[in-house]
């Protein structure tokens, strides 16, 4: 084993340790929602023509006539046997499958609006940092304060009528293929891009002050080396040091994104959910997004105590 | 302040002016379906025209009196979501920071990381979603996922202060604790405290045109402009204006408020100067 290893995966095991109880509270939550219904969730769920024999026979079906201490405990124990409910819709239909059907579509959809948002950030913020103060990092700011404030639902739309409905490049919408997946990846990503743009460039001037770049420079290494062999490396700490974090704004801007591409994925079926009142679904979909946005914090975590030593285990 | 700034802070004005005197500056009413040629094909039917320069919506209403209508709900909720959260941030976390102990460890050992473990806009999804779309509903949904960044940033700041002489000098002479939180202690939060909520401004803005547009947001025929993005998407290919001009307003009004944000942030902490 690297000497120092079991320190770092003492840590490790610490702040998994640190994400229970915090688990806990986001299963609690979730599981409170459907008692923030205001009126009764399977009568909304069903509609005015049940009959309230249908109602109660559902109601009975899914426990929803227990008490609330006895509901509560068989969702934990639904959950840790790894099942979510029924849709209250189509009732054969179990919550996690449908969810687990999804899920990959989403997945996809927010590593490759990540890979977007790096390859738009990554060029643009050394060369503004590179050049500071010039035409060109004026211009990556102008960019960046755009793409900020350029939400989503508004560029999608946008993508689609220039780049789909005028030059006819791409696809409108749907999932059948790898050009389908071009322009709700550059939707989702745009944002991300202009905040790591951002943090790329300041972290870029900073490292530039260092001492180890004037030691590179000075052996004779050529500018480009320094930068994208020695600042990139120590520039990009930070960088991953978020995201995490903006991966839960992916999976968020995803509901959105999916909106408006129809993309298969989690975020379409939790506004179809949310739509038709199948609150389980709804549920189940929101419950997914947190745990996978909560793993992808200590991933995040694991990632940068392995890029940088100078991180103390505490 | 810097030039971004001054120019985020006319733009703006002009919205607060716009939501405040939208009665008197929309040419029709933003709820009344206007009569038009049904003969005609959507694409010259909706098209701008003189008496319609931003055109109509696919039920014959004026886009131009919905956008300057829309600009009362963004700025509604923008001001009422950052006012509640930012006081209920600002007393979490000064009685956080400055009581400490098991206090501070359930606050910002445990609550803070409990809200910040959904993905903000994803908890006010769920909870519009259950609680049934509302305005009420909207706000209340968009101030519980506000207040954590004001508290953490309130309570940061108390962690800071509460070690200076002039803090322990006040509790020498006798003050209770809540003087020394409000007279003292506090007033060295404020600063951060304006530029994160005109950060929120934007955020808010946002988060509300994010909901209407799935439609989580303001109940039709009240017009919003997330709302109207999401109705344009049906005739982009024949009427793109529904789309530019409440995209407008929401990109203009996101970037002003940050422009703003930054701008504060700059003239009130120079070393920050980037």
């Amino acid at each position: 084993m690297i000497p120092g290893m079991r320190n770092v995966l003492a840590a490790l095991a610490k702040r998994a340790a640190l994400a229970l109880p915090v688990v806990w509270a986001v299963v609690t939550l979730v599981f409170l929602l459907i008692h923030i219904v205001p009126g009764d969730p399977i009568r909304n769920a069903l509609g005015d023509n049940a009959t309230s024999a249908q109602v109660d026979e559902l109601k009975r079906q899914l426990g929803f006539d227990r008490p609330l201490h006895q509901q509560y405990a068989n969702y934990w124990r639904g959950l840790l046997r790894g099942d979510l409910g029924a849709s209250l819709i189509n009732p054969s239909e179990r919550v996690l499958d449908r969810i687990l059907s999804r899920y990959p579509a989403t997945l996809e959809l927010a590593f490759a609006g990540l890979f977007v948002a790096l390859l738009i950030a990554v060029p643009l913020g050394v060369t503004a940092g590179r050049n500071k103060g010039s035409l060109i990092d004026n211009a990556a700011s102008v960019v960046a304060l755009l793409g900020i404030s350029l939400p989503g639902f508004v560029l999608g739309p946008l993508l689609i009528y220039v780049f789909a409905l005028k030059f006819n490049l791409f696809p409108v919408s749907g999932r059948y293929g790898p050009e389908y997946l071009i322009l709700p990846a550059v939707t989702l990503g745009a944002a991300l891009s202009a905040v790591l743009t951002r943090m790329i460039r300041s972290s870029v001037i900073e490292e530039l002050g260092e001492d180890y770049v004037r030691t590179a420079r000075a052996k004779g290494l050529g500018e480009n080396a320094v930068i994208y062999k020695h600042v990139l490396k120590n520039g990009l700490i930070p960088v991953v040091t978020v995201l995490g974090l903006q991966f839960g704004v992916l999976l968020a801007g995803a509901i959105i994104t999916e909106t408006i591409f129809s993309w298969p994925g989690l975020g379409r079926l939790t506004v179809d959910a949310i739509n038709a009142r199948d609150y389980p679904m709804v549920q189940g979909c929101i419950l997914m997004i947190a745990l996978t946005y909560i793993f992808a914090n200590l991933a995040t975590d694991f990632a940068y105590r392995l890029l940088d030593p100078r991180i103390k285990v505490e | 302040m810097n030039r971004l700034g001054i120019i985020g802070l006319i733009i703006i004005t002009v919205f607060f002016l716009v939501a405040l005197a939208a009665p008197m500056l929309a040419p029709y009413d933003p709820r009344t379906q206007l009569p038009t040629d049904n003969n005609l094909p959507t694409s010259t039917r909706l098209q701008p025209t003189r008496s319609n320069p931003f055109g109509l919506d696919d039920l014959g209403r004026d886009v131009l009196s919905r956008v300057i209508y829309g600009a009362r709900i963004s700025m509604r909720v923008g001001v009422t979501v950052v006012s509640i959260s930012a006081f209920i941030g600002l007393v979490i976390g000064a009685i956080s920071g400055f009581y400490g102990g098991w206090i501070d460890r359930f606050f910002a050992g445990f609550l803070f990381n409990v809200f910040m473990s959904f993905p903000s806009l994803l908890l006010a999804i769920a909870m519009v979603a259950f609680l049934g779309p509302s305005l009420g509903n909207l706000i209340l949904a968009l101030s519980v996922i506000g207040w954590v960044g004001y508290a953490r940033l309130v309570r940061g700041q108390v962690l800071k202060v509460r070690e200076f002489d002039f803090v322990t000098a006040a509790r020498a002479l006798g003050a209770a604790d809540l003087r020394l939180i409000v007279r003292h202690i506090l007033p060295n939060a404020i600063q951060p405290l304006i530029v994160q909520a005109s950060l929120g401004m934007a955020g808010a803005v946002l988060s509300e045109a994010s909901l209407s547009f799935l439609g989580l947001g303001v109940p039709p025929p009240t017009p919003s402009w997330g709302a109207m993005l999401n109705d344009a998407r049906s005739y982009l290919s024949v009427a793109p204006h529904l789309l530019l001009f409440p995209g407008l307003a929401v990109m203009l009004t996101v970037m002003a408020f940050n422009f703003v944000g930054d701008g504060l942030r700059e003239w009130l902490d120079p070393k920050q100067k980037r």
